[in-house]
C-alpha cells in the first residue's frame, strides 16, 4: 500500500514540535562556538527558505527558477526598514524586522507572481528564469536600492534593549531565528491540511481536471505563491539581521538554484525533506567548502545521482526504510546494505581522489606534485598512480553495479514479501 | 415535457466549431429537458466529444449558442461552467494520480460546499465535506480503498473515481464521454448500474459506442453524423428512424435490444 504524502490532520503531532522546539533550544548548549552558531542560524533561515519553495515544487509542482528573488527582495526591504525605523522614533522593534521582510517578499510575490503563475510547467519554470535574471540586472542598474557592489549594510544593535536583548550577541540572534523558523514550519505544515493546500496538491497533479471542479487553477498558484512569497520574505529578513549586510548576490541565480537543489536533495514529496535539505545546504556551504575546492563538483555529483537513483529525495528514502523496518523487513537486507554501502564508499573514495588530483595539478602545482589525500600520498606526476587509481576505480564501479543489482533484488523480494503479507491480512476473514 | 414555462436544462442553438478550415460540428440544435437522460451516438468522427468540449467550456465555440438553464455559457471558462451546475468526466480517464481516493472526492466536493480557496481552516474539520466525500466513495464502491493513491487503483477503479468526481460537486446536468470505454463486460454491466444510481433525478448527456449502454442509461437518443443531429427521439423511435439506419446504425442498434431483451428475459 502506498503512503499518501501530507497525510495528517491540523498542526500535525505536538509531540514532534516539542522535540523540534526542545532540540533548537539546546543546539547552541551543544555546539557553542561562534562557528557553530553562525551555522545553527543559517540552518534555521535556510529551513524556512526551503520549506517555502517546496509549497512551489513539492506541492504545487511549480519548478521556479527564482525563489531567491523573493528571500533576496524580502532581505533588502529588512534591511533598509533596519535603518530607516529601528532609531528612529517611534521605533520598530528590531524583532519585527523579518515580518516586514515577510511582507515584502509577499508584495513582490503578488507582483512578479501574476505573471509567472498564469501558466504552468515548463513556461513556468523559463518565466522565473527570466525574471530573477531582470531581477539581478536590476540589482546592478540601482544603487540607491541594492547598494552595488557592496551592498546595504545595517546595524540590528539600535533602540534601547527589550527585555535585555540587545541582538549583540549572535546568540540572541540565533533564538530570535530559531522562534521564527519554529513559527514558520508550524503554520507552513499547517497549510498543507488546508482545502488551498489540498487543491494546491490537485493542481500539482492535473491542472485541468482541477477547471472541471469549480476552481480557477491560476487562482490557486498564484494565491499559492503569494504565501510562499512571504515565508521566503521572513527567511530574507532574518538573514538581513543576521548577517548585517545584504548584497546582489541574495538575488542571485546561484541562490535560486541552490534552493532547488537542496529541496530536491531533501526530498520535495515528504513535508520534512526540505528541512533536511536546508540543514545540507548550511554544511556544504561552509564546511564541505572548507574542506575541499571541488565541493561545488561533489554537489553535482550527488545532485546527479539523486535524481537518477531516488528522485524523491533522502526524505524518500528515509520513509521507505522506515516501512521496511516497521514490517520487519530491515534485518533480511542489512548483509546486501552492508555491500552495498562498501562499494559505494569505495566508488566515493576513488572518485574523489581523482577529482583532488586534477585540482590538485591544475590549481596547487607550484605546491609540488605530492598530494595528501587521507594520509595517502599520491603523486600528480607518476603515471604509475594515475593508472592504478583508474584501475581502481574501474574496479570500484564494477563492483558497485553488482552490489546495486544484488541489493535491489533482494530489495524487490522484501516489498513482494511485504505485500503477500498485506494482501493476505486484506482478504483475511 | 413539453411544458412551455419550463426551461430546459441544456440548449444548443445552431452551434457550430470548425478547427482551421474543417468544420466539426456544422449547426447543431438539441433542446434537452431537465431530468432527462440523453445519449449521444453516432460513427466515429461525428464530433461526439467535441460537442462535450463545447457544452462543458473545455474549447471555445466559433458559432451559435449553448444555454445552460437558460444562462448562455459563451466565453466562460471551465470553472465558471461548473459553478453553474454542470459537471462532466472524461474519455480519458483524468484524476489526481498521486492523491488518495479519498482526497480525490474531498477535492470534488469543496466549492460546492462553499469552501473556496480557504486556507484559514483545516479539512479534517469540514465534516460535511468529510461525510460527503465518504459517502461518495461508498457509493462508486471504493470504500475499501480510501487511503490508495488514486495511481495505484486498477483501470476500472479509476473509471469509477472519475465518475465520483463527476458526481461530487453535486451538478445537476452530468456529461459522460464514454464511460464505460475500455471496460470488460462484466465491469460495465455494474458500472451501468452504478452510474443510473448515481444519476437519479439529474439531467445525464453520456457519449457511448456500446449499444447496451446507450439502453441501459438513455430515455432518449440523438444521433450525430459529420457535425449535424440527424434524429433526436426515444429509442424505438431512432431505430425506426429512416436517415439513421441510412445514415448509421440500424443493425446495431437492433442486436443491441435483441440482447437487452434476451437479458431481461
Amino acid at each position: 500500500m502506498s503512503t499518501a504524502p501530507y497525510a495528517g490532520a491540523r498542526w500535525g503531532s505536538i509531540w514532534l514540535w516539542l522535540a523540534f522546539a526542545i532540540a533548537m533550544l539546546a543546539m547552541p548548549r551543544i555546539f557553542d562556538s561562534g562557528l557553530s552558531i553562525t551555522m545553527l542560524s543559517q540552518m534555521g533561515i535556510a529551513i524556512i527558505a526551503c520549506l517555502s519553495y517546496n509549497m512551489l515544487l513539492g506541492q504545487g509542482g511549480m519548478l521556479s527558477f527564482g525563489h531567491a528573488v523573493y528571500t533576496g527582495l524580502g532581505a533588502f526591504v529588512a534591511i533598509h526598514a533596519l535603518n530607516a525605523w529601528c532609531a528612529g522614533s517611534p521605533a520598530l522593534p528590531v524583532s519585527l524586522v523579518p515580518l516586514i521582510g515577510g511582507l515584502a517578499g509577499m508584495g513582490f510575490a503578488m507582483l512578479f507572481g501574476y505573471v509567472t503563475t498564469r501558466k504552468s510547467g515548463t513556461t513556468f519554470a523559463m518565466i522565473t528564469l527570466g525574471l530573477a535574471e531582470l531581477v539581478f540586472a536590476m540589482s546592478l542598474m540601482v544603487p540607491e536600492f541594492f547598494g552595488g557592489e557592496g551592498g546595504v549594510s545595517g546595524n540590528r544593535v539600535v533602540g534601547a534593549p527589550v527585555l535585555g536583548i540587545s541582538y549583540g550577541p549572535a546568540v540572541q540572534v540565533y533564538y530570535l531565528i530559531a522562534l521564527y523558523t519554529l513559527v514558520c514550519v508550524v503554520l507552513m505544515y499547517a497549510f498543507t491540511q488546508t482545502p488551498l493546500g489540498r487543491l494546491l496538491n490537485a493542481v500539482r497533479d492535473n491542472p485541468e481536471r482541477v477547471e472541471f471542479i469549480g476552481y480557477n487553477p491560476q487562482r490557486i498558484r498564484y494565491t499559492a505563491f503569494i504565501i510562499a512569497g512571504f515565508f521566503a520574505g521572513i527567511s530574507g529578513g532574518l538573514g538581513a539581521l543576521n548577517f548585517e549586510i545584504v548584497n546582489a548576490e541574495v538575488v542571485g541565480a546561484a541562490r535560486s538554484g541552490a534552493y532547488l537543489l537542496f529541496t530536491f536533495l531533501g526530498g520535495a514529496t515528504f513535508f520534512f525533506g526540505p528541512i533536511i535539505g536546508a540543514v545540507l545546504m548550511v554544511l556544504a556551504f561552509v564546511m564541505l567548502s572548507e574542506l575541499t575546492k571541488a565541493w561545488l563538483l561533489y554537489l553535482g555529483a550527488v545532485f546527479m545521482l539523486m535524481v537518477m537513483y531516488a528522485p524523491g529525495g533522502l526524505a524518500s528514502l528515509i520513509m521507505l526504510n522506515v516501512r521496511l523496518a516497521r514490517h520487519g523487513k530491515m534485518r533480511a537486507l542489512l548483509p546486501a546494505y552492508g555491500l552495498l554501502a562498501l562499494s559505494v564508499s569505495g566508488c566515493a573514495l576513488g572518485f574523489s581522489a581523482l577529482v583532488e588530483m586534477v585540482y590538485h595539478r591544475q590549481l596547487d602545482a607550484a605546491m609540488g606534485p605530492v598530494l595528501r589525500f587521507l594520509g595517502l600520498a599520491l603523486d600528480t606526476s607518476s603515471v604509475l598512480h594515475w593508472s592504478g587509481l583508474l584501475v581502481y576505480l574501474g574496479v570500484a564501479i564494477r563492483s558497485f553495479a553488482w552490489t546495486r543489482r544484488r541489493f535491489a533484488l533482494q530489495w524487490n523480494v522484501q516489498h513482494q514479501i511485504m505485500e503477500d503479507e498485506r494482501l493476505r491480512a486484506a482478504t483475511a476473514p | 415535457m413539453t411544458d412551455p414555462m419550463r426551461v430546459p436544462a441544456l440548449q444548443l442553438r445552431d452551434v457550430r466549431k470548425s478547427f482551421g478550415k474543417t468544420e466539426i460540428i456544422r449547426g447543431t440544435d438539441l433542446v434537452v429537458q431537465s431530468g432527462e437522460r440523453v445519449a449521444i451516438i453516432g460513427p466515429n468522427g461525428a464530433g461526439k466529444s467535441t460537442l462535450l468540449n463545447l457544452i462543458s467550456g473545455r474549447s471555445p465555440l466559433s458559432g451559435g449558442d449553448i444555454l445552460l438553464h437558460g444562462q448562455s455559457i459563451q466565453g466562460k471558462k471551465p470553472f465558471e461552467i461548473n459553478r453553474l451546475g454542470l459537471s462532466r468526466s472524461f474519455q480519458i480517464t483524468n484524476i489526481f494520480p498521486k492523491l488518495s481516493v479519498f482526497e480525490n472526492l474531498r477535492c470534488s466536493v469543496l466549492w460546492s460546499m462553499g469552501y473556496g480557496y480557504s486556507f484559514w481552516r483545516f479539512l479534517a474539520d469540514l465534516h460535511d465535506a468529510n461525510a460527503a466525500a465518504l459517502a461518495l466513495m461508498a457509493r462508486i464502491g471504493l470504500a475499501r480503498k480510501r487511503d490508495v493513491l488514486a495511481m495505484d487503483l486498477t483501470y476500472a477503479e479509476q473509471r469509477a473515481l472519475e465518475v465520483g468526481i463527476t458526481m461530487g460537486g453535486g451538478a445537476n446536468v452530468i456529461l459522460l464521454d464514454e464511460p464505460t470505454a475500455g471496460m470488460s463486460a462484466s465491469e460495465t454491466s455494474h458500472f451501468v448500474a452504478l452510474i443510473r444510481e448515481a444519476a437519479q433525478g439529474k439531467t445525464l448527456l453520456t457519449v457511448e459506442h456500446d449499444m447496451g449502454v446507450v439502453f441501459g442509461l438513455a430515455d432518449k437518443i440523438a444521433v450525430l453524423v459529420y457535425g449535424e443531429v440527424i434524429a433526436f427521439d426515444s429509442p424505438e423511435a431512432v431505430r425506426a428512424d429512416p436517415r439513421v439506419q441510412e445514415a448509421y446504425l440500424g443493425s446495431a442498434v437492433a442486436d443491441a435490444q435483441a440482447d437487452a431483451a434476451k437479458r431481461r428475459a
